[in-house]
């Protein structure tokens, strides 16, 4: 036996859809639950069917268990029963909700990747709905968004919401502690269809390496062999100045991004909205990813409450090369999309060359013309990854 | 006033007592269906002989005009919520009553808020015997655990409208906390310290009831213009030193909501409206005073900017977001029940196009046609829908009698009427097979909008038609209840005694359903 008394999940007036379950093994007594809860009346028998089932699954025969219930949904009351549980006794088994049919989709290198918004691992309520804002993907975070005393249960909790929840399609991320701590997140989960896993502090190929064959082994343990992409976050001045190397580390590294709150510190500087501080580090992650053809992710706007600033910061990102930027609260998703997305201008001159382009090839001209000007092949480039990118967003069709 | 225990079912298939209060109700018959004759109800003839020359009407107490007034037990008395929180008037009108050992009052509120949570010492102590209004929060729980003397009745504002026309309810002694009053009694609600917009819902109680006290604490000389009440309604004239709480007169429903989830189906409803073709120049629109509702006002005026658009009238609740929409000229007319905020009573005082109403104007069954009718759309909410589309806005999943009405029913008689909810709030699903309380009829409500699906009544085919290739998560009832409860499991019903705690009157005075005491054994 570890511990006496075990506890998990989040209590206090303002927590919605979680619980706190206190947990003591006893001698003897059988299984005595009390639940206070706010869906006592149209759920309380549910609830408690379902914590002996688990505590049973443990082999826990006699128990004192205290749920403070606060309207959490069978898989968070579940998750929540088994960190409490492994704290008292070890055991190998995990109590796996059912998982959903819909969840159990891949993604792919070169699909958007615009917005990701960060949900708090250890926060239930603020990921139920979060599929229905439609972000490009969701991040399930370990890593800030957790308090130390929080990590080992948000392990559970955010391993039975990739199960339970269906986040409408999106691309599931997690981002993993920092490593080593990070290595041990991987088996919570890399069995639940996790699309992505974000790096963070990312200073070397090595920790990429060693995060995939970490991977290797539990895919070959679980036999389970779904592609997993790499997103490693570079947060750190080492890190900006190994960037080609993290780049280039691994086959299944589709983005990479900048983490400025921490690369400022790191330096030593406050961070501006206006951002001369990173520029080097934003142009060097930048020039990185463009060399080896992976995505370019720019850092989370911290201030929720201010779009316009927001849009501006997006603007500047977009013009520097990067193709997408994390956010921390779904309002900010729209003003991510709107502004990295081409502009009504954008779209029309990019139309306008590559007509030029085809008309040229058509009539065998040697040369692309657009009024007086010479278009040269990147021009054409640049124009045709504008159509792309327009269409795939369904900004293209819109007033045509 | 004892209940016997008879009961019937309605034309909706609801168990309701037949003898309520010692009174015989009428069980709902269908929309429509009661047409009641003979004369309204009517107050004493009074004589203006009987009343001072010089006008002034007022007494030095409140108390002593009860007195006057003629307080004994058993009487009824009117008062209502134009302060919504920040009302004092009525519960010291009770602390007066239980010091006169006056007994068993039924308290007649147009609706009661949690600052009247103070009166459960005079149901318990026999001071009220039951009360006719809403009942929120803690009330509606000692209701629903069965320790209300009588049962309560639960009315729209239109039947409450309806109720004292009819004569169904004859108010003894109606208290009319004012903001501005003179010595005669004109009274309006947009001046003085607690200015809160329209009085509207005294405006049957000023008319029809036995005696009539106003009480302010702003007096000014004759005349108090505009007069929303009239003083030659009023027998007496009360000065106090505060009326109300300013501060929570205007408080709570004033912002838009910030919950990225609530912002989400605000949207979503705005963006069914517009593919509806509900958002067209000359439309006219309501919605309530919460959160979600404000937030679809203001993507209703994104939609009316972007295309040019412009209302010739909402329907109030007004507020700061919908003065914005009229001084902008993209609304013609606020038409105002009640003003949520200051920017509402400053717009009504100064723009002659910001018009106060009562549920005379705005909801009357008793009328020679209904103004709600008239109205394009109305987006409400709801505690709980059924898959046929009723739904439930007294009580929650758990049986407890929790809200009143307000104007909801009354609402659905517009045109379009929408139901914007989230599909489960917590792990309490909104849609369900069967609603705990039948408020309205599904055959009112239109479509049901939640974060994972629009559904919209069948009966509809015009907005079916219309949104069919819109790229909205159009679904059917039942898909809506199944998502529910795939996500939250299916939850078990609540246990109720066998007593009516209250009972829910449609528009016309018939009863539409019961609200049964929680058996929490």
């Amino acid at each position: 036996m570890k511990n006496q008394l075990g506890t998990a999940g989040n209590k206090g007036d303002k927590v919605r859809s979680d619980c706190f379950v206190s947990l003591e093994v006893t001698p003897s007594g059988g299984l005595q639950i009390e639940l206070t809860s706010k869906v006592k009346t149209l759920y309380g028998e549910s609830i408690i069917t379902l914590c002996k089932e688990i505590l049973v699954f443990f082999g826990i025969e006699n128990a004192m268990l205290i749920i403070d219930d606060k309207g959490a949904l069978p898989f968070v009351i579940s998750a929540r029963m088994e960190a409490a549980i492994k704290q008292l006794i070890y055991s190998e088994k995990e109590f796996l909700p059912e998982m959903l049919p819909e969840n159990v989709y891949s993604t792919t290198r070169h699909q958007h990747r615009i917005s990701r918004l960060y949900l708090p691992g250890n926060t239930p309520s603020l990921m139920l709905n979060a599929g229905i804002h439609a972000p490009n993907a969701i991040i399930l975070d370990l890593e800030d968004a957790v308090a130390i005393n929080k990590k080992a249960e948000a392990r559970f909790l955010v391993r039975n919401a990739l199960r339970s929840i269906d986040f409408s399609g999106v691309e599931r991320m997690v981002r993993i502690n920092q490593l080593p701590a990070g290595f041990d997140d991987l088996e919570f989960l890399l069995p639940h269809n996790v699309n992505l896993i974000l790096v963070p502090k990312c200073e070397s190929a090595i920790q990429i390496h060693q995060i995939n064959k970490k991977i290797a082994a539990l895919q070959t343990q679980k036999q389970m062999f779904r592609t997993v992409w790499l997103m490693p976050i570079i947060e750190s001045a080492m890190g900006v100045m190994k960037a080609l190397e993290i780049a280039q580390s691994a086959e299944n590294v589709v983005a990479m991004c900048i983490g400025l709150e921490d690369y400022t510190a790191d330096i030593g500087v406050q961070r501006t909205n206006k951002g001369n501080e990173s520029l080097f580090a934003r142009c060097q992650v930048i020039n990185a990813c463009k060399a080896v053809g992976i995505q370019a992710i720019d850092s989370v706007f911290s201030d929720i409450t201010d779009m316009e600033a927001l849009k501006q910061n997006v603007l500047q990102s977009k013009a520097l090369g990067f193709e997408g930027m994390g956010c921390i609260h779904p309002r900010q998703i729209r003003v991510i999309h709107d502004n990295f997305a081409p502009t009504h201008h954008e779209i029309e001159y990019a139309q306008k060359i590559v007509s030029a382009y085809f008309y040229a090839i058509e009539n065998g001209l040697g040369v692309v013309s657009l009024g007086t000007k010479m278009i040269d092949a990147p021009v054409v480039k640049r124009a045709q990854k504008t159509i792309e990118l327009a269409k795939s967003m369904d900004f293209f069709f819109e007033n045509q | 006033m004892k209940n016997n225990n008879n009961f019937v079912f309605n034309a909706i298939g609801r168990k309701i007592p037949t003898n309520v209060n010692g009174k015989t109700v009428i069980p709902f018959m269908g929309i429509g269906k009661y047409l009641p004759e003979g004369n309204k109800h009517t107050s004493p003839i009074s004589t203006c002989a009987n009343f001072p020359s010089d006008g002034n009407k007022l007494l030095p107490t409140l108390k002593d005009s009860l007195i006057k007034a003629g307080l004994k037990s058993g009487m009824t008395i009117s008062t209502h919520h134009h302060f919504r929180n920040g009302d004092i008037i009525a519960n010291q009108i009770f602390d007066m009553a239980s010091e006169l050992g006056v007994k068993d009052l039924i308290w007649f509120p147009s609706a009661s808020f949690e600052c009247h949570a103070y009166l459960i010492k005079y149901l318990e102590n026999g001071t009220i015997h039951h009360i006719e209004g809403s009942m929120n929060g803690s009330l509606g729980r000692f209701a629903s655990d069965g320790l209300m003397k009588g049962c309560g009745v639960l009315r729209s504002h239109g039947g409450r409208y309806q109720s004292v026309q009819d004569g169904e309810v004859h108010i003894d002694i109606a208290v009319i906390a004012a903001p501005t009053a003179d010595s005669f009694g004109n009274a309006n609600g947009i001046d003085g310290p607690a200015a809160c917009g329209s009085l509207g819902f005294a405006l049957a109680d000023s008319e029809f009831a036995d005696k009539v006290i106003i009480v302010t604490d702003n007096l000014v000389v004759f005349p108090c213009i505009p007069w929303q009440i009239q003083g030659n309604n009023v027998d007496y004239v009360v000065q106090v030193e505060k009326v109300g709480l300013p501060e929570k007169i205007v408080s709570g429903t004033t912002e838009i909501t910030k919950s990225p989830d609530r912002l989400f189906l605000a949207e979503l409803t705005a963006k069914f409206c517009e593919a509806a073709e509900i958002i067209k120049n000359g439309f006219s629109f309501q919605s309530g005073a919460g959160g979600i509702s404000l937030a679809v006002g203001n993507y209703f005026k994104e939609i009316m900017v972007k295309n040019g658009i412009k209302a010739r009238f909402a329907r109030g609740g007004s507020n700061k977001y919908l003065v914005s929409m009229l001084e902008a000229g993209l609304v013609d007319y606020i038409l105002d029940g009640q003003t949520f905020d200051l920017e509402g009573v400053r717009s009504m005082r100064e723009n002659p196009n910001h018009v106060w109403t009562s549920p005379f104007t705005s909801y009357n069954y008793h009328s020679k046609g209904n103004f709600a009718s008239q109205v394009d759309v109305v987006i409400l909410g709801a505690t709980e829908i059924d898959v046929n589309f009723n739904a439930n806005v007294v009580t929650h999943s758990d049986g407890y009698l929790l809200h009143g009405i307000g104007g909801w029913q009354n609402c659905l008689f517009s045109k379009t009427v929408i139901l914007t909810v989230p599909l489960f709030r917590d792990r309490i699903p909104v849609i369900k097979d069967e609603v705990t309380t039948i408020c309205g009829p599904g055959e009112l409500i239109d479509v049901v909008i939640t974060e994972r699906g629009i559904a919209i009544n069948p009966l509809r085919v015009d907005l079916i038609e219309k949104t069919k290739d819109s790229g909205l998560p159009i679904v059917s009832m039942t898909e809506l209840k199944e998502m529910a409860e795939k996500i939250c499991g299916i939850p078990s019903k609540p246990k109720f005694g066998n007593k009516p705690i209250a009972i829910v009157k449609w528009v016309d005075g018939t009863v539409i359903d019961t609200v049964w005491g929680v058996d929490e054994s």
